[in-house]
């Protein structure tokens, strides 16, 4: 995905939202995968979370076993297919191709795309569920780390149950993944996967309301939290109630459930925050017609926790970025509308006790942007309230759990994917959600197979 | 999932899928790493008298930036003493009883010499034989490899010396380096063989350094011939697989050999006639771990087709190779340019336009856009330009149905004939 660019903008509101990358045609794929060296103990394994047999999964390719080439890939990552499109790829496997010493890395990301595409026009499934063993495993959440449990639990003979709040599964890849670079379609074919080895998903079932905690732990023998992130946070700033003010997370999930909205038309945005989140509503933003978007951050660049590809992604499509500069009030005018964003310039002091230098305000040095939309993207809260109703213990809001097992302060109970994401531990990627997942369903194998040795 | 095992004269193994004797069949070290990542079988690298062999050995052909089109070699037969490859035969096989394991063989064209290493192979216990009558270099000198392969009575005598004492099937392993394959083959027919093997390696010279002069590779600044495989010799080694197939006086299996480096290549040799194949160059190249996409490509390809087993597939193209006098005059294909896929490199119209049939026209529409358009009267449908074209789909070549009923060199010559009489 690395190579997609941005700065192609049309009226065509809908046109925005297509996936901007076609995808390798035929001779392109085959040009490619025979570039590749096939090296031995290959770095890019390495580099992989979910430790795709890349090189095999590219050979493949190259000799027509598109069949063998995809099973390869979604053996290891059972969301490969939005992998393929929403990796950081030049941080992982791209990243680690020894043909960046040489000549340019192989697209490892659009070869994993060209062969997963294959697999989503066959009829047949590629996987079938293991002979059943009795066992029933709920898993709270559909997105990435979810799927991907529920999918390995499926091979080896489980019954599984997923329970969903939203409408329709994904999650995160369904919701919270700009339409341009991951299609719903791709999603909903990775879930239609995971249905057809016998998995129920519940959908517009919230656990803690449609269903108690103590309902799911009685009527499964394991049960896996995998439920993400929430909403983004407060400001804690005057105005954030203002018609104008938008949440990143739901104003991207608008985008993928609803055609695009006219209401930014010419808007002039600031967007708060630098992650990757605040990217895709930047650049979201743009794409609804916003005449003019910032990117307001406390910090410089260097702290930025976006992906520099996504980074050059938003640069563009023409978005600003106005760093040290820290929202300080929203200003209203007389509907209540946004009509400002108020600001003051920092500096940045000491390394705090995260290692990262702590940003002061200047004194005196408010200014006002001249903005009628304000989106909010400085991070996401957590799912504390449900964590302790199933009375797990937590760290401010992220799970705790034995870091190998996964296994949380209850026996039965484990978490994977963001809800365990946050106070320096792990990497909030969709590939690193699938690995957990993995290793969820490993886990609770593992604990049934103890149990039976000891019976 | 398809049935992927072979019985080839009788050594059956899980897959057709056998390492060629040579380099990767050195040792037991190597053939059983071979077993684990997925081979059936190995032809053990050719026993007979330890030589001394010389450095370097090996050289390849790159094309256009790709390595490996082409691979020769003048290393020559085993260096290791009888005993230690006969004990490590031994226990490779002990470990893997189901993989086939063929001891390739080369003595002196002499009975005695034949009857006694065949016997003490086989009381090691190997599922078959493999008579190394193809080794171009070195061994040629000494009477042996090609130099016998090269004659076919010498072929002829020495499988049935063989045969006069060998209790397990005995392989052909038949030189390329002569006019016509099938006189050979015969030869090993006659003699008794149970089934052939090609190609062996081709002569070849891969280079010469354009600043020293050397030759490539050299020793200490001299070159000898070599033999020539991988990728490259492929067409060469499948007509010679397809003439032995189709032909009735050779009525025994073929183990298919000659640059196949994937599951593809293996399928063409299987339907061209081979029974198995073998391969060396493709895993020297990448090491042993490409047979797994061998299988499972060939694995997925019969089940797409509806084929149980392998051994269904063994010849189904043979019927439809023949001899030119047999091929239809009246049938005719010509090139058809699709102009929406085309992307005006015009390497179509100067292939045509210089080097075949001037059919090609560059042309420009209404608006100026210049396009291309094959003249069907005029094109004799030699595929030239498809061939050229770097474009998938952007020239087809599509038949043309005819008026005349089908008529061959051979129909039309006697028919001239009966004219005449």
């Amino acid at each position: 995905m690395s190579t997609i660019t941005g700065g192609r903008i049309s009226s065509n509101l809908v046109e925005n939202f297509e996936e901007i990358h076609k995808g390798l045609t035929r001779s392109e794929a085959i040009e490619e995968a025979n570039r590749c060296l096939y090296c031995y103990d290959a770095p890019c394994i390495t580099a992989c979370p979910t430790s795709i047999q890349i090189p095999k999964f590219i050979k493949k390719i190259a000799t027509d076993n598109l069949k063998g080439s995809a099973k390869t890939i979604l053996e290891a990552n059972p969301v490969g297919a939005s992998c393929a499109r929403v990796c950081p790829t030049e941080e992982l496997c791209e990243g680690a191709c020894v043909l960046n010493h040489d000549t340019k890395p192989i697209s490892i990301g659009h070869l994993q795309r060209y062969a997963t595409d294959w697999a989503m026009k066959q009829k047949e499934p590629l996987f079938k569920a293991g002979d059943s063993n009795g066992k029933s495993v709920a898993i709270i959440g559909s997105g990435p780390a979810g799927l991907s449990a529920a999918r390995e639990l499926s091979l080896l003979g489980y019954q599984v149950t997923i329970f969903e709040s939203a409408e329709e599964a994904g999650g995160l890849d369904r919701y919270g993944i700009v339409s341009f670079r991951l299609p719903r379609e791709v999603v909903q074919w990775e879930v239609d996967q995971v249905e057809q080895l016998g998995v129920e998903i519940k959908t517009n079932t919230t656990v803690g309301v449609d269903i108690s905690t103590e309902e799911i732990i009685n009527q499964f023998e394991r049960v896996i939290l995998a439920v993400g992130m929430g909403q983004v946070p407060n400001l804690g700033i005057e105005g954030e109630g203002l018609k104008g003010v938008y949440d990143a997370i739901e104003f991207v999930k608008k985008t993928k459930v609803d055609a695009p909205t006219d209401e930014l038309i010419g808007k002039k945005v600031a967007v708060i925050g630098a992650g990757n989140t605040a990217i895709d509503a930047a650049t979201t933003a743009i794409r609804l017609g916003a005449s003019n978007v910032k990117i307001v951050y406390r910090r410089t660049k260097n702290e930025m926790s976006a992906y520099q590809f996504e980074y050059d992604f938003a640069k563009q499509d023409g978005v600003e970025f106005r760093w040290l500069t820290a929202p300080s009030k929203i200003v209203s005018n007389e509907q209540n509308e946004v009509a400002g964003l108020e600001c003051v310039k920092m500096t940045l002091d000491e390394p705090g006790l995260d290692g990262r230098q702590k940003p002061v305000p200047l004194e005196n040095s408010e200014t006002v942007l001249d903005v009628n939309v304000v989106i909010k993207a400085i991070g996401q809260s957590k799912h504390t309230k449900l964590i302790e109703a199933f009375g797990l213990n937590h760290t401010k809001g992220v799970v705790d759990v034995d870091s190998e097992t996964f296994q949380t302060s209850q026996e039965n109970i484990f978490a994977c994917g963001d809800c365990i994401f946050g106070n320096g531990q792990g990497e909030a990627m969709v590939v690193s959600a699938a690995q957990q997942g993995k290793e969820v369903a490993k886990a609770i194998h593992r604990t049934f197979m103890l149990q039976s040795e000891i019976a | 999932m398809a049935d992927l095992q072979i019985n080839l004269a009788g050594i059956k193994s899980p897959n057709p899928f056998w390492l060629a004797s040579a380099p990767p069949t050195n040792s037991g070290y190597q053939v059983q790493r071979a077993f684990e990542a997925g081979w059936g079988g190995a032809v053990w690298k050719t026993l007979g008298d330890p030589i001394i062999n010389t450095t370097a050995r090996f050289a390849a052909a790159s094309f256009n930036g790709k390595k490996v089109a082409g691979f020769n070699n003048i290393e020559l037969i085993t260096d290791r003493p009888l005993e230690v490859n006969l004990k490590e035969i031994y226990e490779t096989k002990k470990r893997f009883p189901n993989h086939a394991i063929i001891a390739s063989l080369m003595v002196e064209p002499k009975q005695e010499k034949w009857h006694e290493i065949v016997k003490r192979v086989e009381d090691i216990g190997v599922d078959g034989l493999e008579l190394n009558f193809g080794c171009p270099h070195g061994m040629a000198e000494r009477g042996m490899g090609a130099a016998s392969g090269q004659v076919p009575e010498l072929v002829e005598k020495q499988t049935y010396w063989v045969k006069e004492v060998a209790k397990t099937p005995v392989i052909v392993k038949l030189t390329p380096n002569i006019t016509d394959i099938t006189v050979t083959a015969e030869a090993a027919v006659c003699g008794g063989a149970d089934a052939v093997s090609m190609i062996n390696t081709i002569n070849s010279l891969m280079g010469v350094d354009l600043d020293s002069w050397n030759t490539v590779p050299h020793v200490a600044g001299k070159g000898a011939h070599g033999g020539y495989c991988g990728p490259a010799v492929k067409p060469i080694a499948l007509n010679m697989v397809g003439e032995c197939a189709r032909n009735p006086l050779i009525d025994i299996p073929i183990s298919g050999i000659g640059g196949i480096s994937n599951w593809k290549d293996a399928a063409e040799f299987i339907l061209m006639g081979a029974t198995g194949v073998q391969v060396c160059t493709a895993a020297m190249h990448h090491g042993f771990s490409i047979v797994e996409d061998m299988i499972d490509g060939l694995n997925n390809y019969l089940d797409e087709k509806g084929i149980a087993s392998v051994m269904d597939l063994v010849g189904k193209s043979v019927p439809k190779y023949s001899n030119w006098g047999d091929l239809d005059l009246n049938y005719k294909v010509v090139a058809r340019i699709n102009n929406d896929v085309c992307i005006n490199c015009n390497k179509c119209h100067i292939s045509c336009e210089d080097t075949s049939h001037q059919c090609i026209d560059m042309l420009k529409d209404a608006t100026g856009k210049s396009y291309l358009k094959v003249r069907e009267e005029d094109c004799v449908g030699c595929n030239l330009c498809s061939i050229v074209c770097p474009v998938d789909g952007a020239i087809d070549m599509v038949e043309i149905k005819q008026t005349l009923p089908s008529m061959t060199w051979n129909e039309r010559q006697s028919r001239i004939a009966s004219f005449m009489t």
